[in-house]
Parts: C-alpha cells; structure tokens; sequence
C-alpha cells in the first residue's frame, strides 16, 4: 500500500513537478547551433541562482535558449543578440559585466592590485639595496682570508641549488 | 537528557573559551607559568567539551529525535544512516558547531604546543582563545543546534536531498579543517606582532611553527574544494565542475592566500626575510576564511549553494568579522614598520622567485574577491545589478595565474640570496624542448585546433616537467651513476618531494582542466527506447527506462550504453530522484569512466518524440581527460602533506610530544 502510494506521489513528482519546458529544439546548421551553445554560456537565467541558461531546467532558461537561437536563425550578429538581452532584461543577464565608469575597478582592479604591490616592492628593494654599506679596508681583508680558508675544504659535489 | 548534556557542555565550552583567553592574557602579563597552564588546560577542556556537544548533536540526529529543531528541520526517519549524521554538519546550526569543534580542536593543539616560547604561545593561546570565544557565543545565542520544538513533529523535513552524497558528507569538516586551521596562523601572527623582536633569530623559529599549521590547512582545503567540486560535477548535472560561483570563489580565495602564505613562511624560515609579509599573510587567510563563512551563512549572495541562510545571523557574523579582522590590521599597521626584516637578497635568486609566486597569488586572490563582491557593492552603491561570472574570469584571473605558472618551474632552480638565471635555464632546456613539443602534438592531436587551449597543455606539461627537472637535478639522474643517485634520492628531504608533488599536481590539473574546458563535447536529444545520441566518438543509446524505490526516493532510472567504434560498449546508470518529503527532484549524474575521460549522461524530464512514443531528454557530455581534474589537487595535497612529515618540521612536532 505504502510502496504504491509512493509510486503514485513520484509519478506526480516525476512527470509533472514543474510544466515541462519546450524541449530545445537544436538549430539545423551545426555552425549556428555552436555559436548558440557558447553564447549561452554567457547568459544568466534571469530567475536562478547564478546559472548560465546553458545549465538551468527552468523554463525562462529554457525560452531565453529559444530566443538566442531565433535571432541567430535570423541572421543577428552576437553583439546584437547580447545587446537585446540587455535591453530586454539589463546587465544582469550577462555574466561579462559591461567595460563603464562603475566596473572600471572591476575590470581594471585586478591589473592595479599586481601593479601597485609589484611597485611596492620594487621601492621597497630599491631602498633595501642603499642600506647595504660597502665593505670597509678591514672587513674585506677578513672577507679575503675567511673565502680563503673556505676554498680549501669546499665540498666539490656542492650545487647552488643544494641547501 | 543527551541533548541537554550537550548544550550544557557547549555553552560550558564557551565559558572555558572566554576563561582561557583571560587567564592566558593575566598570565603573559603578570608572566605567571600557573595562569598559562591553567589557560592551556581549560583550551584542551573547551575542546573536549565541544566534542561531546557534537557528539550529542550526531546522537540527535542519528535516532531522529525530532524535538530538536535542528533535527526536525534537517533529518528524517526515512534517510539512510550516513546522511542522518552527516545532516548534523549540514545545517546551519550544525555547521557552525563543527566550526567550533574544529577551532576549539586546533587550539587545543596549540595549547599543548610545548616547542613555543612562553610570551608567544600564552598570546597565541589567548588570541584563539577569544576567537573561540566569538564563534561559540554566536552559536550558543543565535544559533544553538540544541533548540527543542514543544510539540515535537512526527516526521523531519529532511534534509536537502542534494546534499545527500558521500562527498558532500566529507567535503564540510574537509573544508572547515582547512578554513579554522587558519585561525592557529592568526593567533601566532597576533602573538608575533605583539611579541615581535628585532632579534634576528625570531623570525625563522616563527615561520617554523607557522608553517606546519599553514601546510596543514592549506593541505586540508585543497581536497575540501575538491570534494566540494567533484560533487558539482556529478550530482549537479550540469557538466562543469567550477562555475565561479560565489560560494566557491569564498573556499578559493582563502586556498590562495593559504597558498602564498606557505611560499612566504618558507623565506621567512629559511632566511628571517619577508617577516611582515608572512605575518600580514597569516592575519589575511583567516580573514578570508571567515569571509568565506558570512558569504555563505548571510544569504548575501545568491548562490548555487548558499544553503541555510539568514540576514540577521549575517549582520552578527559580519560584526565578528570586522572586529577581528579590524583590530588584527590595525595592530599590524601599528607593529609592523617596528618589525626588522631579516636576510638581504637579490632579485634574481630563490626569495625572489616567491615574491614573484606571492605577488601573483595575492592579485589572483583580489580577483576573486572583486569579482565576487563587486555586484554587492555596486548593487548597494548605484542600485546597478550585474553579474559576474566565467567570461570575466577568464579574462582577469586566468592570464595572471598563467603568468605565474609559467614562472613556476624556475623558482625552485634558483639558489637562496643570489640565483643564476642563465643555469636555471639551462638547467630546465629539456623541460622546456619537450614542453614545445607536447603543446605542437596537442594542437595537431585534438580536435577541433585551438591555439589557446594547446598552449595550455603545454603549460600543464612545462609544470609537471619543471617539477621532475628540479628533482632529476638534485638527484643527478642520468648525469652520475645508478647508485649515487639512489643514494641521493634517499637523501632528499621529504620537504623536497613535497615540493615536487605539489607543483607537478598543479600540473596535473592544470591539462586537466584545460583539455576539458577547450575539448569537451556535448550532445542533447530527446531519446525514446531503443534511439541513440552521438557526443564525438561515443554513441549513447537508451536501452530502458523504469522506475525503482530507494531508501527516502523514488527514481527514474534509465540504463543506457555507451558504444564507441573498436571499442568496447559499456551500461551506465543515471536516475532523475524525487524525495517525496522535501518535494525536490535531482538528478544522478551516470558517468562512464573511459581512461581520464569520463562520459557523463544526464537523463532529464520526459518530452514527447516526434512519432507520439515517450521519450526523456538525454544529455551527453564527452569529459576528456576530467579525471585529471580530480586527480591533480589530490596529489598536491598529498605534497602538502609529505612535506609537513619533513623531518625539520616534525623535530617541532616530536618535541612537542616529548615534553
């Protein structure tokens, strides 16, 4: 009893838990049909999670798939598929964010970050190297005969790269 | 009873937390070896407290008493044994507990450290102290696992049926381990800064303690991501294995700190250099870890994953967060210009090639950051929404850490203080022939050509090459007879093959994900019995499709077969589940291991074929080399772990044991 009530519960579940999307219908032209399949990898569906369309069961994902490939069997560059999702849904629907004023930290951030510690750095050793002060007579005479003595029992195996 | 014992212990915990951090604190300052070692015993007596707070909480779960909150809402009678106690991490509540265990767990450890000098370890002991302090009071007052339910229901919510997996019970206390373990590089960051000498024989001893913990931790959250990945991978049903999503860029950006952490610790051992910057480091990998915990415990962010989220418990975190994060900086800005930098160098030479790695690193992980929290703030500054996703990735972080990885295998080649660039070159000529070469065959090999992609193979392969040419030289194979270098194969310190491990792992992931990302091949079709889809060589046909019971679901389970031409055909499995509990539906992933490639079969809803018969759609994916994906973190952490058993690194440990 209990194993064919649950039979019936995951029937209903299974077959209609959600109204089953429109199955893709993949376009004829093998060309058109790669370009569809990268361009949906770049486009957000609006409802989810942080999923590409190209991931997601839900049906919006599943009617912006058959938009993208309308407008590609229309003929429509990418750039102007992109651009009317943005019109239709804003920026948020593509997973590039726009190159404006307010993403210029985003895009450019990254390059600033290794630039600006990179520099640091470079002053840092920069001013690292003046504190060293050369060798006084005395010291390097003691220097002379401290390698002197280190020439003899030096191991000959010895590598620079050996510690 | 069990359920009482355990808030009374937690909440016991939590005193003996903020007691240890006081009397470690009392007793730096009135230098009294009494107060310290009272303050260790109750950091080992929080820890143990904790422990049996947990293990009342599995006890809970594992009999479903379903007067706990926590167990009402995330268990139920019906689910198999492993997932009712894996269910006690994962929850909120639960998760939270682990994090304490975990954090409690590492300062007992360090509590029992007995290699530290006295004004480093009691600060140290009261700075993990206080942190758990923090964590157990966020639990015990906003988020208690122990909550009854009066009256109590008859069945449990059960838990997320999507986290019902094997790796998805292993991948939070892997993580957690990693994440925490940071916290014991904070409290020794704090107590160097507070106790920092000029003297230049502190800071070597310092980055030994540090590392095993950095090494440690890091070792931990590479196969925690892993896990965490692998299960994406399969039981998402997508495909892909890394999606840039924010919870996983919140795992990724403490890994890469941890990363570079342990690079810095090592100039810092080895010759006192770059003490600021390993101490700077230290204080940032908890910082992010506990980022890591508000992005995915505030429902900040939408995620994926952001399971169990609420914004009040977020605003608590956030507080903790800035608290610590705040005062920590603060103390560095203030301590860190006294701090006397050890060893000079040349810019050519072994501490510069890890300044180059940690320069790298740190950008890496500023990208993550921005890329993760730019929408929130941009959202929150103009009300502007957008997303960021893969594209952006592959343009910003991609090329920075190809940068870095080219670098890589020269870094090793180059000796302490001054480096010879010309006989590290020489040194990795073959190297790079045979890097040349592996890149032309993968352009001229895979189909369809790609540039970028073959260059990517050949810079997986100059990492594993780089790596073994380091160890071919050390060990003068070829170059001096069998014996001798078997003798110094022996010799090597373990340290060494740890290196070696680890970079030629990130090698292997590298071609890994490369070859999978550039190559992959994917089919989709509705399929009615006995029709077939074809993703590149491989022929998927569906045999049969019927409906079977599992412990808590019920499934459609369609068994296919996966053909190639000369090759031979094998069944494989994948289910569409429904838990008629939750209501969820999710789907089992049948994956066909063919050498390092894998074909992935998805079996999605049914649809109607053209000729009126039922038919479901089927999706295929021809994985190349994914397995490489998988394997190469694991042998990097394997590195990890070799080298934290370096003998320099265990004298530390054994006579912490011995005293």
């Amino acid at each position: 009893m209990r194993r064919a009530l649950l039979i019936a519960v995951a029937a209903v579940g299974l077959m209609a838990a959600e109204p089953p999307p429109a199955p893709d219908r993949p376009l004829p032209d093998a060309v058109q049909e790669a370009r569809a399949q990268r361009l949906f990898d770049d486009i957000r569906c609006v409802v989810c999670q942080h999923e590409a369309i190209a991931d997601s069961p839900a049906g919006i994902a599943a009617d912006m798939r058959g938009l993208v490939r309308e407008q590609i069997a229309a003929g429509r560059t990418d750039k102007a598929i992109r651009e009317d999702l943005v019109r239709r849904y804003g920026d948020f629907v593509l997973f590039k964010p726009p190159v404006r004023i307010g993403t210029w930290l985003l895009w450019f951030g990254p390059l600033a970050v290794l630039l600006a510690v990179g520099s640091a750095l470079l002053v840092f050793a920069r001013r690292r190297k003046m504190e060293i002060s050369p060798l006084s007579p005395d010291e390097e005479a003691r220097l002379a005969d401290i390698l002197a003595g280190e020439q003899l029992r030096r191991d000959p195996d010895a590598k620079p790269s050996d510690d | 009873m069990i359920v009482e014992t355990g808030a009374f212990a937690l909440i016991l915990a939590l005193a003996l937390s903020v007691l240890q951090a006081v009397m470690a604190a009392a007793g730096r300052l009135r230098r009294s070896p009494v107060l310290a070692g009272a303050a260790n015993g109750a950091a080992i007596a929080a820890a143990g407290l904790v422990a049996v707070a947990f293990a009342a909480l599995i006890f809970a779960f594992a009999v479903s008493d379903f007067s706990v909150a926590n167990v009402a809402a995330n268990s139920h009678t019906d689910k198999p044994m492993l997932y009712k106690v894996a269910a006690a991490w994962g929850s909120h509540e639960g998760s939270l507990l682990l994090w304490c265990l975990v954090m409690t767990g590492f300062g007992a450890a360090l509590a029992r450290a007995h290699n530290l000098p006295f004004g480093l370890k009691t600060c140290a002991v009261a700075t993990q102290g206080l942190l758990g302090a923090l964590f157990l009071a966020f639990t015990v007052f906003t988020s208690n696992p122990f909550t009854r339910l009066n009256p109590a229901p008859f069945q449990g919510d059960s838990l997320n049926p999507l986290l019902q997996d094997p790796a998805l019970a292993l991948h939070p206390p892997l993580l957690y381990l990693g994440y925490v373990g940071f916290s014991v590089c904070f409290s020794l960051a704090i107590a160097a800064l507070i106790e920092g000498r000029a003297n230049a024989s502190f800071w070597p001893a310092w980055g030994r303690w540090v590392r095993p913990w950095a090494l440690a931790s890091w070792a931990f959250l590479t196969v925690g991501i892993m896990l965490g990945s692998f299960w994406a991978y399969y039981e998402l049903g997508w495909g892909g294995w890394w999606f840039w999503d924010p919870v996983e860029n919140a795992s990724f950006m403490p890994w890469l700190v941890g990363a570079a952490l342990l690079h810095s610790a090592v100039v810092t051992e080895r010759r006192g250099a770059l003490a600021g910057w390993t101490t700077f480091l230290a204080l940032l990998a908890f910082t992010f870890s506990m980022l890591g915990a508000f992005l995915v415990r505030s429902g900040v962010l939408t995620s994926v994953h952001a399971f169990a989220v609420d914004p009040e418990r977020g605003m608590m975190l956030l507080a903790i967060l800035g608290g610590t994060a705040g005062l920590a900086f603060a103390l560095f800005a203030w301590r860190a210009p006294q701090l006397k930098g050890g060893g000079l160098f040349a810019p050519v030479s072994r501490e510069g090639a890890l300044v180059i790695n940690n320069l790298f690193l740190t950008a890496a992980a500023a990208t993550v950051l921005l890329g993760t929290l730019y929408p929130l703030i941009l959202e929150a500054a103009s009300g502007a929404t957008i997303s960021v996703g893969p594209p952006y990735f592959a343009l910003t972080f991609v090329p920075l850490m190809a940068v870095a990885l080219l670098i890589l295998p020269a870094g090793p080649l180059l000796a302490w203080k001054r480096g010879d660039l010309k006989g590290a070159s020489q040194r990795l000529a073959v190297a790079a022939a045979l890097t040349v070469v592996m890149a032309l065959l993968a352009f001229a090999v895979f189909e369809p050509r790609k540039a970028l992609s073959a260059a990517g193979v050949g810079l997986g392969a100059w990492l594993i090459l780089g790596a073994l040419a380091e160890t071919a030289e050390r060990i003068r194979l070829f170059r001096a007879p069998l014996a001798e270098t078997l003798r110094r194969a022996r010799g090597l310190p373990l340290g060494a093959w740890g290196m070696t491990l680890a970079h030629a792992g990130l090698g292997v992931f590298v071609l890994g994900g490369v070859v999978e990302t550039g190559y992959r091949v994917e089919a989709a079709r509705p399929l009615a019995v006995g029709q077939s889809v074809q993703a590149g060589k491989w022929t998927v046909t569906l045999d049969q499709v019927r409906i079977v019971e599992g412990p808590n679901y019920l499934a459609e389970q369609g068994k296919l077969s996966v053909a190639t031409p000369g090759g031979r055909t094998r069944e494989v499995t994948a289910e569409r589940r429904f838990f008629p509990a939750g209501g969820q539906t999710t789907t089992e992933v049948g994956l066909d291991f063919r050498g390092l490639d894998d074909v992935y079969v998805v079996v999605g809803e049914r649809a109607r074929a053209t000729d009126g018969q039922p038919a479901w759609n089927v999706r295929v994916w021809w994985n190349p080399w994914a397995r490489l994906i998988f394997l190469g973190p694991l042998i990097m952490a394997l590195g990890g772990v070799l080298s934290l058993m370096d003998r320099r690194l265990r004298l530390a440990v054994n006579a912490r044991k011995a005293a």
